[in-house]
């Protein structure tokens, strides 16, 4: 995917090139699957990033009412499901004439969906992320799980894990269960919030916000400790899209399509994300079903870019509640007037954002349009709708054709993971150029791709939650074709260097 | 129970259960608020006797609750393991033949199939599911049909004859190949006198007929059978 400067782009193996493949991942959600093309000289020259799962949502949702389809289509992911039932949710409001929904609606809409964010960044940052953050990617992998992160820092470890149950809890309060809940529906929603949950989320959230706040701060001060690392780690410049408010506020549920360069500077903005889908183009590679998506207006080599809460805290030009945007003016400074582009700090602006979701959650609390209102809009029927949304990952595309019989005739799911598809093949890449050390394989490079991957929170089968049980291996592959050299991570942590045995393998 | 007249009770797992003359087992011990598990008796309809869920075992015998005549003294076993295990297997066998995904199915939680199922302690499918392809017909305005879940119970065909005066459903086809029909020329819906205040429009028990664009109008935990489990349900229409 990503080659020296000179080196042509090919989709296929180019002559002269070895492969190096990395196979599964694991702490990401789903099985991945890494190839480094290397040449004579050992240099890597591509990076690619293997997507082998193929699900078919958007095929078999075609056919299917389209009130069932906010339901259904959330079972893509146990990690975020709730983006995405909000997403499909605001697509089919268009369809049924319900823009804007009431109120009422859009307030326990919102409540839900950050109780979502909150929930699955306290998950990441926490269950899957810290251990390599605190203990080093080197460590034990025995070791790089939460519950050795209970042992060694309890108060971190039980913080994360009631930081997620209470975003748990803010979904189940709104949407009648902690996953794959029902509250919302097209034109609105189907419940309002209890006096007793509210009392409930109400009595919880100072220490939640007094954690959250805590979790910006470990994440700052590992970049502090560790400047030179955390900087240049897997560091890729790109574009930055996401979804911002029509005053340029962080925005999480609803908004206008924005895009900066490199440099910051705002290449669009204030698009309706009714049009989001003709700024984009995907791109198709024969290795991997993941598709590559860009800016139209640039093409695939200057357009592509990342989305995600690195993405988001620098896209806006503020965020709407205090003690986050004090965070976010810190995180920026890092920058030094540009936007920062290091692949680890996305733990931190995830951080931040989590922060942001409780502040915003204690100000919807107090509101008293979520306990009584109107819950369903109706209108005019439309054939089709775009819903966008800023999942926890990124900006979330879902987009809806339904028929005079109430059948949806076609759908087009673009998920996060999708958008950050050419950055994690780029962030493999540049990590790979500094630890790929001549000829063998070590676990260290094993482990600082898993790393640089998993700092995009990819959620690339929605559906595995492996916590660094599953089996990894790397592969060196000569010029000829041949095996050079195979490093095997077993289930239990084992590292295995099995017998090399000569063979041939086609490369992908 | 106990003060019952002895010459007009049956036994029902040691329970006296009092019944009128030509009641059926299963229409008396429904009336006498117990549970027999059963998919295709309705209590405003003739028995039909096709999904044996109400089985029974009476001495040596296995028999549908929904068609067997109540008499006096008769000694009905239900609540038994043998039994237990014989509705565990047929609703099995149920589940496999259609395509019953309740996580996005609207009828989940007003289902008497997934109900029954949770009764049952039904944790798993145990067979191999068919995926049979079954079509969906949007083609009515106001109701859909999705065939999918069909269990070929036949109330709705019973309520669109015996009440509706229509007959606009009828099963046709043999053994696993037995299907609901439609009695229009285009074999679609839209296409028959059906209205969606047509008793058969609310009697199916599972998702195959439904009013088009309500959806999960009624969130999760206020349901039918959220309230309570079946066993404890009021007969009646879904």
């Amino acid at each position: 995917m990503t080659d020296l400067a000179g080196a042509p782009a090919s989709d296929a193996l180019p002559a002269g090139l070895r492969r190096v493949a990395i196979d599964p991942l694991s702490r990401v959600e789903g099985h991945g699957k890494v190839t480094l093309l290397v040449d004579e000289h050992n240099r890597v020259r591509q990076a690619r990033l293997h997507i082998v799962e193929f699900r078919g949502f958007e095929k078999f949702i075609e056919g299917r009412p389209y009130w069932e389809v906010p339901v259904m289509v959330q079972r893509l992911c146990g990690i975020c499901p709730v983006s995405h039932h909000l997403a499909a949710s605001k697509a089919l409001d268009h369809v049924v004439g319900a823009v804007p929904v009431t109120r009422s609606a859009t307030l326990l809409r919102r409540l839900m969906h950050y109780g979502q964010v909150l929930q699955s960044h306290a998950t990441h940052f926490f269950h899957l992320a810290s251990p390599d953050l605190l203990f080093g990617f080197d460590s034990e992998v025995s070791r790089r799980n939460l519950m050795a992160v209970a042992e060694t820092c309890p108060d971190v470890a039980r913080q994360g894990v009631l930081l997620r149950k209470f975003g748990q809890e803010v979904i189940r309060a709104t949407a009648g269960k902690r996953v794959h809940g029902t509250g919302s529906v097209p034109g609105g929603m189907n419940r309002h919030l209890s006096r007793e949950d509210r009392a409930l989320l109400h009595e919880g959230l100072p220490v939640m916000i007094d954690w959250a706040e805590e979790a910006v701060d470990l994440i700052a001060r590992l970049h502090a400790e560790q400047p030179g690392l955390y900087t240049r780690f897997a560091s890729v410049r790109s574009n930055l899209l996401s979804l911002v408010g029509m005053d340029g506020s962080l925005e999480l549920y609803d908004g206008v399509i924005r895009a900066r360069d490199a440099t910051g500077r705002i290449l669009l903005d204030g698009l309706s994300d009714q049009a989001c889908l003709e700024l984009l183009e995907e791109e198709v590679k024969p290795w991997t079903y993941l598709k590559f998506p860009y800016l139209k207006s640039l093409g695939p080599e200057q357009g592509w870019y990342r989305v995600g809460p690195l993405a988001r805290i620098q896209n806006c030009d503020f965020i709407a509640s205090a003690r986050a945007e004090a965070r976010r003016q810190a995180f920026l400074a890092l920058g030094q007037g540009e936007p920062v582009h290091a692949s680890l700090a996305y733990h931190w602006a995830r951080m931040i954002e989590l922060l942001h979701c409780l502040e915003m959650i204690a100000v919807l609390l107090a509101d008293p349009a979520l306990l009584a209102g109107d819950l369903m809009t109706a209108g005019e029927r439309q054939r089709a709708g775009t819903g966008v949304i800023e999942a926890p990952r990124g900006t979330l595309i879902h987009h809806y054709e339904v028929g005079d019989d109430d059948l949806v005739t076609r759908c087009n799911l673009i998920v996060s993971t999708t958008h950050n598809n050419r950055a994690m093949n780029e962030a493999v890449c540049a990590v790979a150029r500094e630890y790929l050390d001549g000829q063998t394989l070590t676990d260290g490079l094993l482990n600082h791709i898993e790393v640089a991957i998993r700092a995009y929170d990819p959620c690339l089968s929605c559906a595995t939650h492996a916590l660094g049980r599953m089996p990894l291996e790397l592969t060196l592959v000569g010029p000829g074709g041949a095996v050079l050299d195979r490093l095997r991570r077993s289930a239990e942590g084992r590292i295995e260097r099995p017998h090399a045995a000569p063979e041939a393998e086609t490369a992908r | 129970m106990s003060s019952a007249d002895a010459a007009d009770v049956f036994h029902l797992d040691g329970h006296d259960v009092p019944f009128t003359t030509g009641e059926t087992v299963l229409a008396a011990t429904s009336r006498a608020g117990r549970y027999i598990p059963h998919l295709c008796w309705h209590p405003d309809f003739a028995p039909h006797g096709s999904c044996r869920v109400c089985t029974v075992r009476v001495g040596a015998r296995l028999v549908p609750a929904c068609t067997l005549p109540a008499a006096t003294g008769l000694v009905v076993e239900s609540d038994t393991a043998e039994l237990r295990h014989l509705r565990l297997r047929l609703l099995q066998l149920l589940f496999v033949e259609g395509n019953h995904f309740c996580p996005s199915c609207e009828k989940s939680g007003d289902c008497q199939l997934q109900a029954t199922a949770y009764a049952v302690d039904m944790t798993g499918p145990h067979f191999e599911e068919f995926y049979p392809a079954r079509p969906v017909d949007a083609s009515h305005p106001d109701i859909l049909l999705d065939l999918n879940r069909c269990i070929l119970c036949s109330l709705c065909v019973r309520a669109s004859r015996e009440v509706d005066g229509k007959s606009v459903f009828a099963l046709g086809g043999h053994g696993i190949d037995t299907h609901l029909l439609i009695d229009s020329p285009s074999g679609r819906l839209v296409d028959t006198d059906f209205a969606p205040t047509d008793r058969a429009a609310s009697i199916c028990p599972v998702g195959v007929i439904l009013p088009k664009r309500r959806g999960f109008a009624v969130p999760i935990g206020e349901r039918r059978f959220d309230q309570q489990p079946i066993s404890a349900a009021e007969e009646g229409d879904p």
